[in-house]
């Protein structure tokens, strides 16, 4: 594209070598993906211009997936097979999900996967329940991690195609209070998608990177996240290029999907109507939404539909009434708040500043009673929907090694502490919450009878003292130690939490130096051999996507390329004749014909022949800015160049 | 600091370039511990090969772990009679003054009575009571350790404040209780 390399003499020509990193904000509700382009974080938009993907995934019975608006435009009519807030499963057992009865799917619950055997002999799977539940849909039985997958492949070939070519790796966002469990599956998803994680990122933290850097923040702030189906609190300290988290807290399972629900139950109870089938359901469920994002802006809103049965629903929800249903919803972020600052050791009036991030944000009552908490109006002058891309990409572009010079440093936490079984059914804290990764603790352990070879260690996350009442991460069994007297054997576990938050345990027997290495993640997670299988069956679909691909990466360059040269035309249109000019235009409005064709091939033929017409246009406009960089200038100052 | 010099064999006080003593500089030890990350941390080198990852979460865990242990009087404490050879018998050792001990049961009565009546400023004027009595021992510790070198004493009063943070985190759990 020989318009698109015209740049004032002095400046490089070329760009210069930069490794194509994304931030993936990977929501409840929407998706995002965002790139750091010429130093400026932006999100890239699909080929209609649109920032967010729905996180809907529908299976379709011959095996075809549909992602986004697609899926979300059917959730109604195939609610089973459509899925909706994916994100709420991850890396959790059906006994975890409390609104079972009031969700369209059918459930499956998994077994736990297996553990591979290591030297040292450990064993995990866990003894009690089961692992991360599934779906069962037309198209089989799916895993959350594999919903979320097909998310991540759609925004990984949009990010490769706005950025013509391949990614060296993607910073994926992830709510701080997700626990162990949650954030493997976030981190196995993205494997799926044959992304390259180079970090799994909080997303209060992003949010914090994006405000934090745009406004050369400096002081103790607060980030108030209220996602589409998670809350999190986080308390950070920004001085002189460093993001320190003082404390996290939340809730993983509260979110705007909640406010949703109550307009949905309010519904249900001013209509006498009970037992809806998935259809009606989800169809209930979206009308909520709106009416949910209507009284934001309006006193009330009217909602009307009608359900499979041919009833009619027409009700009028006034935002007091809105406001009064989901009062408890709104108290319910408090708590968290009071215990952050209790960890951070901080008063309400040592916060700077109340950054407002999610979606559900932009609801009246929220802002009203956090401005009442922290006695300030909070800070909305971010898009609270994009700026944890925002944030996230930044981050991605100094992982993945591109420095402009000005690096910052993020330290973060662990926002639920690790601890073990001991007798009675307790948890002994290894880590406490709020440590700073990446930490490790050692524990020694030893054996209570003669001759034992096997002892059991079940971890554990959470802050209650029952570990009944805490998420089990993982039982596993270290077996192989020397027969010694009781207490004889010394084994030496360590817990150690890496930057993406993420468990590993390995163990040592201090007397014969045998050990093993054990990655905690049976209890939810996904066996490398499951892995392996989910992508030997997405190679299958692998055809298609590279067509649509080449089409997308098509349609990104003409519509760069008639960016530059309507430009060029705005700018230097005078270096033109009128013959000269019409030929560029008409050859300009025959690309533009093509791009509504799926047909990658006649928009490359266009390109050519806009760019084969515009070649005359490139040199005099090159020979102008030549000029005019010369000029006033002497022979000796170009000499010296 | 270079990379290549980062010595895993040094002590906590020599990593952050600190006079081995219990008086420390928290400014000082702040600055260096933030100039160590910026090294260290495994954001700096996500884009290099896994092995120099892992050796990035390595130091930078031994770092964090440094820092948590001489950013906090009792484990600071713990870790300086450590080096001197010191047993504390934190566990086993559990001859207390009377006084002390019948205090301690006070304060856990209090703090106990607090909660169950839901009484935050009951809870926050104890919380102030344990913050003054935890420094003057800190103070004691101080002047025992640098000053005259009597590790068996220290070591009475590093037990003595093991009791003390047992109970800052009673108050803190009440706190947490009583706000439901």
């Amino acid at each position: 594209m020989a318009l698109l390399q015209i740049s004032e003499p002095g400046m490089s020509t070329a760009p210069h070598q930069h490794r194509l990193a994304v931030g993936i904000d990977l929501g409840t509700t929407n998706s995002l993906v965002a790139t750091v382009r010429n130093g400026i974080s932006v999100v890239l938009n699909d080929e209609n211009g649109r920032a967010m993907l729905p996180s809907v995934v529908r299976y379709l019975a011959d095996g075809g997936v549909a992602v986004g608006e697609a899926a979300q435009t059917m959730q109604s009519e195939d609610a089973a097979n459509t899925i909706v807030s994916v994100k709420r499963f991850m890396g959790r057992g059906l006994k975890d999900v409390g609104e079972i009865s009031r969700l369209p799917y059918r459930f499956a619950d998994a077994p736990s996967s297996g553990q591979a055997a290591s030297p040292f002999a450990t064993s995990g799977g866990s003894g009690q329940g089961s692992g991360m539940l599934q779906l069962r849909t037309v198209a089989g039985i799916k895993s959350p991690v594999e919903v979320s997958a097909e998310i991540l492949k759609v925004l990984r070939s949009r990010a490769e195609a706005a950025l013509g070519g391949e990614l060296v790796g993607a910073v994926i966002t992830v709510p701080a209070y997700f626990d162990d469990a949650q954030r493997q599956a976030t981190k196995d998803a993205a494997r799926l998608a044959g992304l390259n994680v180079l970090r799994l990122l909080n997303e209060p933290t992003a949010a914090a990177i994006a405000y934090g850097l745009d406004n050369a923040a400096e002081g103790v702030y607060a980030v108030y996240d209220l996602g589409g189906g998670t809350f999190d609190i986080s308390i950070l300290r920004l001085s002189r290029g460093v993001f320190e988290v003082l404390a996290a807290n939340g809730d993983s399972a509260l979110g705007g999907d909640d406010f949703d629900h109550r307009i949905h139950c309010w519904l249900l109870e001013k209509n006498r109507l009970s037992a809806l089938g998935p259809r009606d359901t989800r169809l209930l469920l979206t009308h909520a939404r709106a009416a949910k994002e209507q009284l934001t802006e309006h006193a009330e809103a009217r909602i009307t539909a009608v359900l499979s049965t041919g009833e009619m629903i027409d009700s009028v929800l006034t935002r007091s009434e809105f406001h009064a249903m989901s009062q408890n919803l709104v108290q319910r972020t408090l708590q968290p708040l009071r215990r952050a600052l209790r960890d951070a050791k901080l008063d309400i009036a040592d916060i700077k500043g109340v950054v407002m991030v999610g979606g559900a944000t932009r609801m009246p009552q929220v802002q009203h009673a956090v401005g009442e908490f922290f006695g300030q109006t909070p800070l909305t002058n971010l898009d609270p929907d994009k700026v944890v891309a925002l944030g996230a990409a930044i981050q991605a572009n100094l992982l993945a090694g591109n420095r402009s010079g000005d690096d910052w440093l993020l330290l973060d936490v662990i926002p639920l502490s690790l601890g073990i079984e001991t007798m009675g059914g307790l948890v002994e804290k290894i880590i406490p919450r709020n440590s700073t990764i990446p930490t490790a603790r050692a524990q020694e352990f030893t054996t209570f009878k003669d001759g034992q070879t096997a002892m059991s260690i079940h971890v554990a996350q959470g802050e209650r003292e029952l570990v009944s009442d805490c998420r089990s991460l993982a039982k596993f069994e270290l077996r192989g130690i020397p027969a010694m007297v009781a207490g004889a054997a010394r084994i030496r576990v360590t817990f150690q939490v890496d930057a993406d938050g993420l468990l590993n345990v390995s163990a040592r027997e201090m007397g014969s130096g045998i050990e093993a290495a054990i990655a905690v993640k049976p209890s939810y997670g996904l066996s490398d051999a499951e892995i392996t299988r989910m992508l030997q069956e997405s190679t299958q679909h692998a055809q298609g996507d590279m067509q649509a691909r080449a089409l997308r990466e098509q349609q990104t360059e003409a519509g760069q390329l008639l960016e530059a040269v309507q430009h060029a035309l705005e700018q230097d249109g005078g270096l033109l004749d009128q013959a000269g000019r019409t030929q560029i235009e008409i050859r300009m409005g025959a690309l533009r014909d093509t791009l509504h064709l799926a047909d990658h091939l006649s928009i490359k033929r266009a390109v050519i022949a806009l760019n084969d017409a515009t070649v005359g246009f490139a040199q005099a406009r090159m020979d102008k800015s030549v000029a005019r960089a010369l000029a006033g200038r002497n022979i000796s100052e170009l000499d010296e160049k | 600091m270079q990379l290549s010099s980062f010595d895993f064999q040094q002590n906590h006080f020599q990593l952050f370039g600190l006079a081995q003593s219990y008086r420390i500089d928290a400014a000082q030890l702040e600055q260096q511990y933030r100039a160590l990350q910026a090294q260290v941390h495994p954001d700096k080198s996500a884009h290099l090969p896994d092995a120099e990852q892992r050796l990035s979460m390595q130091r930078a865990t031994l770092v964090n772990e440094a820092y948590r242990t001489l950013n906090n009087p009792l484990r600071r404490a713990r870790y300086l009679l450590s080096l001197h050879g010191v047993d504390i018998q934190e566990e086993n050792n559990t001859m207390m003054p009377l006084d002390f001990l019948t205090a301690q049961m006070e304060w856990r009565e209090a703090v106990s009575e607090a909660q169950q009546a839901r009484d935050a400023a009951a809870l926050a004027q104890l919380e102030t009571r344990m913050k003054l009595e935890t420094r003057e021992f800190e103070a004691q510790l101080a002047v025992k350790i640098d000053t005259e070198k009597d590790y068996a004493a220290a070591a009475g009063l590093v037990r003595k404040l093991r009791f003390m943070e047992k109970l800052a985190e009673e108050i803190h759990a009440a706190y947490d209780a009583i706000d439901l």
